[in-house]
């Protein structure tokens, strides 16, 4: 049931091909001889190259309410559900029934592990008013505790949650320091992979200096709010044996529980694609060398507010999902239904690629999280959908977040995660009134690889849209401002009439066009006419000459008419002579034969 | 379950006692608390008392039933409520305020 509602579970794919990310790691890893845990959270496996060290226990610290007993829970969860390794959770703050209740919104159901014998939770209930100590003891009772749920169960994985709070429970802090310092030994004997959390003490990681005894791992978890806005972050404080990201990961925990994002990006290693994909505008293509934008590039778009950005984002996610790949769209500032509606009004139809599937919108407003979990959850939406093309609209949007260095670098991050997964990136900018449009506001100008702006073009009292491309790397783009215009059926390129002060725009362009339009039908007509004269021509020429043959005709009869009757006389003459010679009686067998021949 | 057990012994006389020990193995400290709780309790139970020793090594999932952490534990069962008294019971004078033998000093609680 675990493994079916969570999108990782489903797809372990999806682990892998996060690891993708980091060649360089990787690389580092298999070189790597200390043996490792995936812990099975997201991102975690990447930072710490692997997992948590096998065998040995880990330290997660952290003050109230940052995650810790969430991750570690999840650390058991992914471990009997992904990779068949039972677990011990050992509670000494919560009791069972709470714990199971708390996890329970991340989909994780504890008792049927339980019942399934993979997962054993014991909570430890210790009372200080309920205690009374007499002298000498130790800690065996939790030791036999311990390793009878371990044994009963098998398990791999071991949880103390949190095991500073016997130290509360329990009198004579330096038995307890010994007893927790022969714990530690006793898992290690074990051979389990132990996590033991603990409270961040006041200028210490651990109020009782836990660091001290589990040293082969230390994970520290911060909760901060900045700016009114929390962020979740992550930190290897030290990993013996191992290599590990060092720097602090902002961590996201949903409804599918821990997601770890490890930001480094690396190295400039992207692979470039030579394959074009259209921007949806078919004048746009042309405008850009013909076939459109490079794959896996990032697209900027930037203009002031109206200038139809969002339209033309709209086009390319449109063109991306007819080619059948799924797009991702995230707004910033408006509503998905918002722009559904916005869309359909220049012909557009985003809902049925809603349905379908194909594309999915998510809509947050940036104040509502810190840039680094904006990063998160777009990292996150991307990988579960599988998207080939992204939208982020506007991204002027979240300067309000940080100050320009941090949103760059938090855009630069993205950039390299959608260039690395080959997934074409459209990046809205609203520019300001009156600030250059060349001027980008977070300055990723030069991240980006293509770079389109859109501008109002002022001219004879209107204003008029124009586009052009100001850069697009990899190709021979056009040089040109082009009008556009918003019709039912999109964003369409108008053709371009040069006037005398350069490009026209809206009415002076119409006004061209009309006069242009006027001209052409002078000019048709006047074809027209000289058409039909010639016709006309044609005709009575024709006339003519059927009059003459017509006169040709009689005279050709009569002539006819006249041989006939000559021919007829002729023979009639002959006949005349025949009969006169043979009433002559004159040798008629020379003369008759002549005769008798033409006669016929 | 010992502990559930409990719930069937009929209401009992202020004069009965059960007290638990648990123990893991026969370790130096098992031992001492031993003899000590036989002292105590001959002392100031007379035979009003049932000692039941639990050794966690041979029952060990009593330590989760009966919330057992620390060893050696005494429990006293009976009279209710429930008394835990941890360490090898050396200290007869804590002993005796964990047992409700002795009136608490207002400091010690």
């Amino acid at each position: 049931m675990i493994e079916s509602e969570h999108p990782v579970m489903k797809n372990p794919k999806n682990v892998s091909r996060v690891s993708n990310l980091r060649p360089l790691n990787q690389r580092e890893y298999r070189g790597s001889t200390l043996p490792k845990t995936p812990t099975g959270i997201q991102g975690l496996d990447e930072i710490t190259l692997g997992g948590l060290p096998k065998g040995r226990p880990t330290l997660i610290c952290g003050s109230a309410g940052c995650g810790k007993t969430l991750m570690s829970i999840e650390f058991l969860v992914r471990g009997a559900t992904q990779f068949n390794e039972p677990g011990v959770f050992m509670a000494f703050e919560e009791t069972e029934e709470d714990l199971r209740k708390n996890v329970a919104s991340l989909g994780y159901d504890l008792k049927e592990l339980s019942d399934r014998k993979k997962l054993v939770v014991d909570y430890v209930y210790i009372e200080r008013s309920e205690i009374e100590d007499t002298g000498e003891y130790d800690l065996e009772g939790l030791f036999v505790r311990l390793g009878y749920a371990i044994d009963s169960i098998g398990a791999k994985r071991v949880v103390l949650d949190t095991i500073e709070s016997i130290f509360a429970g329990l009198p004579n802090p330096s038995i307890l320091r010994a007893e927790l310092r022969r714990l530690f030994r006793w898992l290690k004997d074990k051979g389990v992979t132990a996590i033991v959390t603990g409270e961040r003490g006041d200028g210490t990681l651990t109020r009782q200096g836990l660091e001290e005894y589990v040293s082969d791992c230390v994970i520290l978890l911060d909760h901060r709010v900045r700016e009114q806005i929390s962020t979740r972050r992550l930190q290897i404080i030290k990993y013996r044996g191992s290599t590990h990201g060092t720097n602090e990961y902002p961590f996201l925990i949903d409804e599918h529980g821990i997601s770890v994002l490890p930001i480094t990006s690396i190295a400039l290693e992207h692979q470039a694609s030579s394959e074009r994909i259209s921007s949806g505008i078919k004048r746009l293509d042309a405008m850009l060398g013909g076939k459109g934008y490079y794959r896996g590039t990032s697209v900027l778009v930037s203009g002031m507010a109206g200038t139809g950005k969002s339209s033309l984002a709209a086009h390319f996610v449109d063109a991306a999902c007819r080619r059948g790949e799924r797009c991702a769209y995230f707004a910033t500032e408006e509503s998905p239904d918002l722009i559904m509606r916005n869309m359909r009004s220049i012909g557009i139809d985003l809902g049925s690629w809603v349905k379908k599937g194909m594309l999915s919108f998510d809509a947050t407003r940036p104040t509502f999280h810190g840039l680094e979990m904006h990063l998160l959850r777009m990292h996150k939406l991307v990988r579960e959908t599988n998207a080939r093309v992204v939208v982020v609209d506007p991204i002027t949007s979240y300067i309000s977040l940080g100050d320009t260095l941090e949103v760059k670098s938090m855009l630069s991050r993205l950039i390299d995660f959608f260039k690395a997964h080959q997934i074409t990136a459209f990046f809205t900018s609203l520019t300001e009134g009156g600030s250059a449009l060349e001027q980008s506001e977070v300055g990723i100008s030069s991240l980006m690889d293509t770079w389109i702006l859109l501008r109002h073009i002022e001219s004879n009292g209107e204003r008029n849209r124009g586009i052009w491309v100001l850069k697009s790397r990899g190709m021979p783009h056009s040089n040109q401002i082009r009008e556009f215009v918003f019709t039912k059926h999109g964003i369409e390129l108008v053709d371009v009439y040069l006037g005398a002060e350069g490009v026209l725009t809206g009415t002076a362009r119409a006004a061209q066009e009309a006069k242009e339009t006027a001209a052409a039908l002078v000019r048709r007509q006047d074809l027209e006419r000289k058409g039909r004269a010639l016709e006309h021509r044609k005709k009575a020429l024709e006339a003519k000459i059927a009059a003459l043959r017509a006169e040709f005709e009689t005279e050709k009869a009569e002539m006819e008419k006249d041989i006939i009757e000559q021919k007829h006389h002729e023979g009639v003459l002959e006949q005349d002579r025949a009969a006169m010679a043979k009433s002559r009686k004159a040798d008629a067998s020379s003369n008759n034969r002549p005769n008798g021949q033409k006669g016929e | 379950m010992p502990a559930a057990n409990l719930t069937k012994i009929p209401k009992p006389q202020n004069d009965a006692w059960v007290l638990r020990l648990y123990v893991a193995g026969q370790t130096p400290k098992s031992v001492t608390a031993f003899a000590n709780l036989k002292k105590i309790c001959a002392e100031h139970l007379a035979d009003k008392y049932r000692i039941e020793l639990i050794d966690l090594l041979e029952n060990p999932q009593l330590a989760r039933g009966d919330q057992i952490v620390a060893i050696p534990t005494l429990v006293r069962n009976l009279p209710m409520p429930i008394k835990k008294i941890i360490g090898d019971l050396s200290n007869t004078e804590r002993v005796l305020v964990g047992l409700d033998l002795r009136p608490v000093p207002a400091a010690k609680r």
